[in-house]
């Protein structure tokens, strides 16, 4: 049986009115949680997502699209890096943030 | 009676006007999808109330919109635009070799018989089509594959397919155009395509009568007479009599045949609109005054329309997308600003309201003449 982790995820005001969601989404993800783990995880929920957040092809994450957690920025870092465990457990959400940037 | 539905993209939502049809009273609802940039709304001649919207933003990409009610209610719908096949390259800005990159959906072309068929013109210049209301998209590859392809050069506002025109005549033809590529046909419903820009003459690229490389902005067919088209090029009003294979330029008249809009009057394919504009480095109408002017003729012969219209002061643009006509007994003229203003005609030019005056640059413009 595989593990899964209960994950707390903040979307985007944008994003949350075209999944019709609140500022916090809960989502079941499989061991090991990562960012392409949660984003998979995202996308199979709220298919209307896809292509938002990554590309739909080469899933790089978009330019304007941030990924902080635990106050850090992990938006450069490889995405199958392990998250924190604080985000494992559920006590921190992982935050997608859009760039303040333009107008 | 018959009344008329305006569907405006914006540069931060979308927005419907509806009127009966004296269209003097308007209602007006939106902003839709608020926030994103509304590159095009436009509705299917099939079914009125099925309406498919192009929502793009530089922070989360493409999203397809589609409404089965009218725009009341809308559900997003398919955004995946994946190149068929080798990406290829066309040429960049500095004259190297450049991967083809989806950027946005320009133009949304509802087929003229099935809603669930529309036609969509993309940056970096390709066209797509669904068969299933927008839920997949598939590119015709014919197009992007032309031998011309590495040939093709953006324009300032980037590698646009920004006209589709289907021939009600004959469902296997089709004209694009692309900024900065020029207009191309197919004749066997998007397999191949041919480009059709003999006649046309560019100063601004190393050969003006090149095959490819044409700053074309927009082209207008009547549908009661498809193989005559009118072209509003970067500089020249064109016009071809033999579905695109020449162009002869009909810029007659005008202050200056530098614009971006061209349409036909519905119940008159010789009567032509146009919005000149001062120049491509002056993006605004001469002296502050804002015209449209109109030719009877098909070309050559212009007269200024201003009634209703502000004469001073105004340094307004319209876009390739921002003029349409409805087919109303006394045909409707609508154009939107990118100052946020729609301006409707209810007799065919000669007198001009706003229908509203403070939106955002307004991206494009649609009418629906309903039953």
């Amino acid at each position: 049986m595989t593990a899964v982790s209960e994950i707390r995820v903040e979307l985007p005001q944008h994003l949350r009115t075209l999944a019709q969601t609140g500022i916090e989404v809960q989502l079941e993800v499989a061991m090991p949680i990562t960012i392409d783990a949660v984003l998979d995880a995202i996308e199979a929920r709220y298919p209307m997502l896809r292509g938002t957040i990554r590309d739909h092809v080469t899933h790089k994450r978009r330019d304007f699209l941030r990924f902080f957690a635990c106050q850090q920025d992990l938006s450069h870092d490889p995405t199958d890096t392990p998250l924190p465990q604080a985000i494992v457990s559920g006590v921190e959400p992982l935050i997608i943030l859009g760039a303040i940037a333009g107008g | 009676m018959s009344s008329v539905r305006v569907l405006v993209g914006t540069h931060k939502g979308a927005f419907i006007l509806t009127s009966d049809g004296k269209r003097k009273n308007w209602k007006v609802s939106g902003p839709f999808f608020a926030g994103f940039d509304i590159y095009h709304v436009k509705g299917s001649p099939a079914d009125p109330n099925r309406i498919y919207a192009s929502q793009t933003s530089g922070w989360f990409g493409q999203i397809l919109q589609r409404s089965n009610d009218g725009g009341q209610t809308w559900e997003p719908v398919g955004n995946k635009f994946a190149y068929e096949g080798e990406t290829h390259t066309h040429q960049w800005y500095d004259g190297t070799p450049h991967p083809w990159e989806f950027k946005r959906v320009w133009h949304l072309e509802p087929s003229l018989t099935d809603p669930d068929t529309v036609y969509a013109g993309i940056e970096d210049a390709a066209i797509f089509r669904t068969i299933d209301g927008g839920l997949n998209w598939a590119e015709l590859p014919g197009l992007r594959g032309h031998g011309t392809g590495p040939r093709w050069q953006p324009g300032a506002g980037g590698m646009c397919l920004h006209t589709i025109i289907l021939d009600p005549s004959d469902p296997n033809r089709i004209f694009i155009a692309i900024s900065a590529a020029g207009a191309f046909r197919t004749d066997d419903g998007g397999l191949t395509w041919k480009p059709i820009n003999k006649g046309l003459r560019s100063q601004y690229i190393p050969d003006p009568n090149a095959e490819v490389g044409h700053c074309v902005h927009h082209i207008a067919m009547h549908p009661q007479r498809p193989g005559v088209l009118f072209m509003q090029k970067h500089w020249d009003v064109m016009r071809s009599n033999d579905a695109g294979d020449n162009w002869h330029e009909v810029s007659g008249n005008l202050p200056t045949d530098f614009g971006f809009v061209i349409d036909i009057h519905a119940h008159e394919p010789e009567t032509l609109y146009v919005v000149p504009i001062k120049s491509d480095s002056e993006h605004y109408p001469i002296d502050g005054a804002l015209q449209v002017y109109r030719s009877r003729s098909g070309g050559n012969e212009w007269e200024a329309l201003t009634t209703g219209l502000p004469q001073q002061n105004c340094y307004v643009n319209v876009l390739r997308d921002a003029m349409a006509v409805d087919s109303l007994d006394q045909c409707g003229i609508y154009f939107g600003t990118t100052g946020g203003q729609v301006y409707a005609s209810a007799d065919a030019g000669d007198n001009w309201m706003p229908i509203v005056e403070n939106l955002p640059a307004v991206l494009s413009v649609e009418v629906q003449t309903l039953p």
